[in-house]
């Protein structure tokens, strides 16, 4: 079990959320949705320790996240990246078995053999030589789920991963999501597209500034959060159709 | 042109100095290609070209001390890094504006301390080089800076990969990516001293951005643009050397000057650039 305990995050003075709590349960399938700048990608990096929290602290089964970072997978935005660097595919997933290895130890044929595995379980052989510009989104999504899967982690964390992608990277990608599930990962996604909560999430987290709702999706996407946490038209054009008024 | 070659060959087999100024050159060729590459995929070319002048006081408080140059070098080099970071980090100010205060107030004092340690001839050597003027000692300091370059490059190899490439994910499994921006900028400085016999202080930026970028150019993987920048790097100074003895023109220019050179060139044929296909009005 993921834990967050009373986070206050904030880049200025005025935090961006306040005292939150939350958990997410290994075997599930996580999806946080919220708002333009309602603090998801924050409360993430906030869980991972990738940035400074006034308050709180995040554990996984009882120990701090910080302390066993090998257990934890991040699949960041891709816009964030260096899409020029000179690196092909295949040395991308190769640098999922860093954090493994400790400092100053280089990969060997164990951890290539990963990669390779890898790269065939996202349909990715063929393009291991190419240089990761010369990829389209999807194909690029999937090189970073591929390092996810050489990390072996308990947690995987993604931000994002279907913007901008086509229809069977998506697929690929959620295929994978779901054997990590039935294996008893812990997977926590940061979505935007509300129309697939329903088919791809087990638990829902609704987020702005904070926690709206928090639980398993058919108890928490309902008319009233979403009006609550986006705009009470999105809620009642989402729910039209469904009877729930 | 096959005559002054000829000359600057048996020139080298005749004097010490000249051989001295070659192997220096050579090294400063290598050790500044490979740095070099990491600061431009890290996008620190400003950060480069301002820890080499900021490094101009420590060379003065040195030489005024009679301590080593490296160590006076050094230390002002990490405190410019220092206050650089402190600056923007406490401020609204973007990074490349302070970057732009501190390294030209380090190098006008440096300019004020140099003026009052020693004479003027001097001031012109470290800024713009003076090869044929390398001591054996100076010789030995530029062995064991390649020495370490070389160990770091090679033991470090992954962390320095990650955190150029992707610093966020260097972060997630737990790499301290603090203390390898730190570790690259020390050994920035030691480059940086290492290249002011060459080149000279101002023009030190050229070479560690222009033999890295023009590898850029002709390579899609890390280590063999590594390789390439440092065979630039090399050829650059060798040719720049030969220039500067045959036609009495400071080493550093010179160098400089080949190196641009060879980028130019690069620029229209490496293949990555794709430049000609541009110019057919094919899909670049």
């Amino acid at each position: 079990m993921l834990e967050a305990k009373g986070l206050t995050v904030g880049y200025t003075a005025t935090p961006v959320f306040e005292d939150l709590s939350v958990s997410f349960e290994p075997g599930k399938i996580t999806g946080i949705i919220g708002p333009n700048g309602a603090g998801k990608s924050t409360l993430i990096k906030a869980i991972l320790d990738l940035i400074k929290k006034q308050a709180g602290d995040v554990k996984l089964d009882g120990q701090e996240v910080s302390k066993v970072r090998q257990k934890t997978a991040y699949v960041e935005q891709r816009a964030n990246l260096d899409m020029s660097f000179p690196i092909n595919v295949f040395d991308v997933v190769l640098t999922g078995t860093y954090g493994r290895l400790g400092l100053f130890k280089s990969p060997g044929a164990k951890e290539k053999a990963a990669a390779t595995d890898a790269l065939e379980q996202l349909k990715l052989s063929e393009f291991k030589k190419r240089q990761i510009s010369e990829l389209s989104g999807g194909q690029l999504q999937r090189v970073f789920v591929a390092r996810a899967v050489v990390q072996q982690a308990d947690v995987v964390i993604l931000d994002e991963p279907f913007v901008g992608i086509d229809m069977k990277s998506e697929a690929d990608i959620m295929e994978i999501l779901k054997l990590w599930r039935d294996q008893g990962k812990t997977i926590i996604v940061i979505h935007h597209d509300l129309n697939k909560v329903s088919a791809y999430f087990d638990d829902l987290v609704i987020m702005n500034h904070g926690i709206v709702a928090a639980g398993p999706v058919d108890e928490v996407y309902t008319r009233e959060n979403i009006g609550h946490a986006f705009s009470a038209d999105l809620g009642n054009v989402l729910f039209e159709d469904k009877g729930e008024a | 042109m096959f005559a002054s070659i000829q000359e600057f060959l048996s020139a080298l087999g005749q004097y010490n100095f000249l051989q001295s100024a070659l192997l220096a050159s050579i090294m400063v060729g290598i050790m500044s290609g490979i740095i070099g590459s990491f600061i431009i995929l890290r996008g620190m070319s400003l950060m480069g070209d301002a820890i080499s002048h900021s490094v101009l006081p420590g060379v003065a408080v040195a030489y005024m001390l009679g301590i080593n140059l490296m160590l006076g070098a050094t230390a002002f080099g990490v405190l410019a890094a220092l206050l650089i970071g402190y600056v923007s980090t406490h401020s609204k100010l973007k990074n490349d504006t302070s970057i732009g205060i501190v390294f030209s107030a380090f190098f006008a004092l440096g300019f004020i301390l140099i003026s009052m340690a020693g004479s003027s001839t001097n001031l012109h050597h470290i800024l713009f080089g003076n090869v044929l003027a390398v001591s054996d000692q100076d010789l030995l300091t530029t062995v064991i800076v390649l020495a370490i370059v070389i160990l770091f490059v090679v033991i470090a190899y992954k962390e320095l990969l990650i955190t150029s490439f992707d610093e966020t994910f260097a972060k997630s499994y737990g790499l301290n990516t603090t203390v390898m921006q730190y570790a690259l900028m020390i050994i920035l400085t030691l480059v940086t001293v290492s290249a002011l016999q060459t080149v000279g202080l101002i023009l030190i930026v050229a070479m560690l951005v222009t033999p890295a970028a023009t590898a850029f150019l002709w390579t899609n993987r890390l280590s063999i643009m590594i390789v390439f920048a440092s065979i630039f790097g090399v050829v650059a100074s060798t040719i720049g050397l030969y220039l500067s003895y045959t036609f009495d023109w400071a080493s550093g220019p010179a160098i400089v000057l080949v190196a641009a050179a060879i980028f130019m060139v690069s620029f229209i044929i490496a293949p990555k650039q794709g430049f000609f296909q541009k110019l057919g009005g094919k899909h670049g």
